[in-house]
């Protein structure tokens, strides 16, 4: 236990994947079975175990430490499981602090009331890092900024493996996951995934170059739109049914609508959308939508109704029983609309294959696709095997011109690693009718999109032009007359309760630094308003 | 006899009427009595200065040789009678030259801790107890979330990172006084003998301390001239020790892709450590924690506390638990920074 919770006190304040990496390779390097197998499940969200919340332990704290105390404490630091890992007193003559595989499986067989005394008790036999990491762990949801994906990337590394092959198998696997380390070690063949309807690692494609354009013809491309949803895959297997992430995320219980609709064995790659049939064909709601829908487990019946949710589907993997990604895109088009074709229904139709002469056809399709919902689109080789990852050439994605936007830098932050110290992070603002005349309201937070030698240019501006510091920020003059205005490229915009502006911006960056713009020309709130779809 | 006659709190600092000087003052006095050299607490022009000669050194070698009209070196143990009182500076185990002064008349003895902490620290003279009728105790790490763990163990973690990353730089900020140079001592006692990279402006007390006999090993100034490929591999799985702030400024960007470290006993709060952008917290401190709190005021036999720079709260609170007279001095001017 003290050596996983070492590991989580390291990942949650390393920013840098690469460093994250390694701290977690080594740690299963390291590390003991079945320890580690549990500390990659706790890691992947694959461990199940009773949870025993923070507020629960309160209760047990004021039986050691005066309430008053607890309180300034709680007060001082802000976070209850921390201030309960940091003032649980030490207990003289505790017993030995546990192994992660006692603490697993010891919860596993517990009741619902000896969970927390059992807690109880490795709290006293543990240190303040050791019980930071037990809080953390059983309280469901580590929250160390490591996704499943990523802790799985640091899987494949210990054994030399792609990523890919560590998803194909994942599905089939149990924690502690002793076979899988035993080969990824050299000591066992590799494990036989048991699974029923798995996950297949799904097939990424490149964006497409200025100088690739011409590479583009009818003869060797098919062309279909970009539509924005969420990337899915649906997977039937002797009456199993699940849909997955494009991680492999397993997200069946949101979306029971879907999963029942599944009515064909095989596994098809598709674009999940809100809406549905009607007379005139699919309607497509916008991403928005989609998002009440998304990080759920389960889902209410009102919202079923108003937000139903459908497939478009892009590819088949598997047919029937028949694994077909070693057959090219042509082949595999003819049976997924064999598939879907069969299927009907409200829940799933075809991404259309959109026709084309030439690439400036293309630009032209691609400048006024017909719905709002499309953002760009997507160049597949007819002979294109279906591989995982995102290897170089046989699929590009040409996403429609993005958003821009002038706007204010107000405000900058420092980064990690490498850009440490640099003012990298930056908050900008855009123009409104405030009480006392034109103010600036923050739309967004941006970090890359310029180059090192920018990067330096705007550091330069913060440093020399800071008006307020609050520990890692800086407030940067912005002025109308004075300060730095940033040209912002984004991929579409939504209505925000969160944010004072109303809006929340997808995926922005940092296209130009507009140094020969005064501020007083930036854009206005009212411009970004008019792009939110109604 | 009143404790307040001995010692008591005014805007300038605590002062002491019978014996006409001040402890510590934060503002210019014609008599001052100081703890130790941290800033806050060894501030320059004040007309006559008595502490430990450690003491008088670090300013001098930080306000230059004129931080005072007069100084006096006043060796732990040996009583000095001022006005009507009898003053003693005891070891606090803080930084090197750290004291704690007791102030006696009358039969009645009070102690002024200034800052302490009770563990080992190679670098200075330890904690030596002196039973007392007040005790007057700082609070900086007032709360029970402060528990520090052994320094010793965080060298460790310090050094584990240094060889899973021998490709970076570990920056480590600490205190140019005391932090820093325990840092280094720590290094060297877990057996790490390569050279420790200094920011410039630890360069003048890092050498005093050498000069006071303390083995610190091969120290090198960090400094990064011409840039490239050959800083990258001089620095690369190297250890710099600068004050925290140098860290934001550019020298610190030559560095190949540095991982920030802070030694720090407010590192115990995850929160702090995120927010100054720490990647890796050394949680060491120069300042008693809670339990030493504690444990240090049931040692000293005192019937009355009072309780300065720090959660004053809570250490309060724990006293009237514990039976024994308590109240916050509210003394202001008292940094929580070197810490």
């Amino acid at each position: 236990m003290k050596r996983f919770a070492a590991l989580l006190d390291r990942l949650v304040l390393t920013p840098a994947r690469n460093a994250k990496l390694r701290l977690i390779t080594d740690y299963l390097r390291a590390t003991p079975d079945p320890d580690r197998g549990y500390a990659l499940a706790a890691l992947t969200g694959d461990l199940d175990i009773p949870s025993v919340k923070p507020a629960m332990l309160s209760a047990l704290i004021v039986e050691r430490l005066d309430s008053e105390l607890f309180g300034y404490s709680h007060d001082y630091v802000g976070d209850l499981a921390e201030t309960i890992a940091l003032a649980w007193p030490a207990k003289p003559g505790a017993t030995e602090p546990p192994p992660l595989r006692d603490v697993v499986e010891q919860l596993q067989k517990a009741s619902r009331l000896e969970g927390p005394r059992l807690v109880e008790s490795w709290l006293d036999a543990l240190d303040a890092t050791g019980r930071w990491g037990l809080i953390k762990l059983v309280a469901g949801g580590l929250r160390v900024g490591v996704s499943a994906r990523l802790a799985k990337q640091a899987v494949a590394d210990l054994g030399g493996k792609a990523v890919n092959e560590i998803e194909e198998l994942w599905h089939g696997l149990t924690p502690p996951y002793a076979n899988l380390f035993a080969w990824l070690e050299g000591r066992s063949a590799r494990p036989v995934s048991t699974a029923i309807a798995p996950f297949r690692p799904v097939m990424l494609s490149h964006a497409l170059a200025d100088d690739e354009l011409a590479l583009i013809t009818p003869q060797d491309y098919a062309a279909e739109w970009k539509w924005d949803g969420i990337r899915v895959q649906a997977v039937r297997e002797a009456a199993v049914a699940r849909l997955y992430t494009r991680t492999g995320d397993d997200i069946s219980g949101a979306f029971p609508d879907i999963v029942e609709a599944i009515s064909f064995d095989g596994a098809i790659d598709g674009e999940l959308l809100i809406g549905g049939r009607t007379d005139a064909g699919f309607a497509t709601a916008r991403f928005s939508d989609l998002q009440q829908r998304l990080n759920r487990k389960s889902v209410s019946p009102k919202l079923l109704a108003s937000h139903p949710a459908f497939i478009r589907a892009y590819d088949c993997l598997i047919d029937g029983r028949d694994d077909i990604r070693g057959l090219g895109f042509a082949d595999r088009r003819k049976r997924l609309e064999a598939l879907i074709g069969a299927a009907g229904g409200d829940r799933f139709d075809l991404s259309p294959l959109i026709p084309f002469g030439d690439a400036d056809d293309l630009r032209r399709l691609r400048g006024a696709p017909p719905e709002p919902i499309i953002e760009g689109v997507m160049l597949k080789r007819w002979d294109s095997t279906y591989q995982p990852g995102r290897p170089k050439g046989p699929w590009f994605k040409w996403k429609r011109n993005p958003h821009v936007i002038d706007a204010v830098l107000m405000y900058a932050q420092r980064g990690h690693g490498k850009r440490s110290s640099f003012y990298s992070d930056y908050t900008f603002g855009v123009w409104t009718e405030g009480e006392a005349g034109d103010e600036l309201v923050p739309v967004g937070k941006a970090y890359f999109g310029f180059t090192d030698a920018e990067l330096a240019e705007i550091d330069r501006f913060v440093r020399n032009n800071t008006q307020n510091r609050f520990g890692p920020v800086r407030e940067v003059t912005h002025e109308p007359s004075r300060g730095l205005v940033l040209e912002i490229a984004f991929e579409g915009l939504a209505r925000s309760r969160r944010h004072k502006s109303g809006v929340a911006m997808r995926f922005p960056r940092i296209s130009r630094l507009r140094w020969d713009k005064p501020p007083s020309e930036a854009d206005r709130l009212e411009t970004l308003e008019k792009l939110i779809p109604s | 006899m009143r404790a307040e006659d001995l010692l008591s709190p005014t805007p300038a600092g605590l002062y002491s009427p019978l014996g006409g000087f001040h402890i510590d003052p934060t503002r210019a006095v014609d008599r001052a009595l100081i703890t130790h050299g941290h800033s806050d607490h060894a501030r320059a022009g004040h007309r006559a200065v008595l502490a430990t000669q450690e003491t008088l050194r670090i300013m001098a070698a930080r306000y230059g040789p004129d931080f005072a009209g007069s100084g006096q070196a006043a060796r732990y143990g040996e009583p000095i009678a001022i006005g009507e009182a009898t003053v003693t500076f005891h070891p606090a185990g803080h930084v090197l030259g750290s004291a704690q002064i007791a102030v006696e008349a009358k039969g009645m003895r009070v102690v002024a801790s200034g800052d302490y902490k009770r563990r080992a620290d190679p670098t200075c003279a330890a904690f030596e107890l002196v039973r007392c009728d007040v005790f007057i105790t700082e609070a900086t790490f007032g709360l029970p979330v402060f528990r520090h763990p052994d320094a010793a163990g965080e060298i460790d973690k310090l050094l584990i990172s240094v060889r899973q990353f021998p490709e970076r730089t570990h920056l480590v900020g600490a205190y140019s006084l005391g932090k820093a140079q325990r840092v280094m001592r720590l290094l060297r006692e877990a057996g790490y003998d390569e050279p420790i990279y200094i920011h410039g402006s630890l360069d003048r007390l890092t050498r005093l301390y050498q000069d006071e006999g303390i083995d610190l090993g091969v120290i090198r100034p960090a400094t990064v001239e011409g840039g490239g490929r050959l800083v990258r591999e001089e620095f690369a799985g190297a250890i710099v020790i600068g004050p925290p702030a140098s860290f934001a400024e550019r020298w610190a960007r030559r560095f190949p892709d540095p991982i920030d470290c802070f030694a720090s006993g407010w590192m115990r709060i995850r929160q702090r450590a995120k927010q100054r952008g720490v990647e890796l917290p050394l949680i060491i401190s120069d300042h008693a924690d809670w339990d030493e709190l504690c444990q240090t005021i049931r040692d000293t036999g005192a019937s009355e506390v009072w309780v300065t720079h720090g959660s004053e709260e809570a250490l309060v609170r724990w006293c009237s638990l514990n039976g024994i007279a308590a109240r916050p001095l509210h003394l202001v001017g008292y940094e929580e920074e070197e810490a």
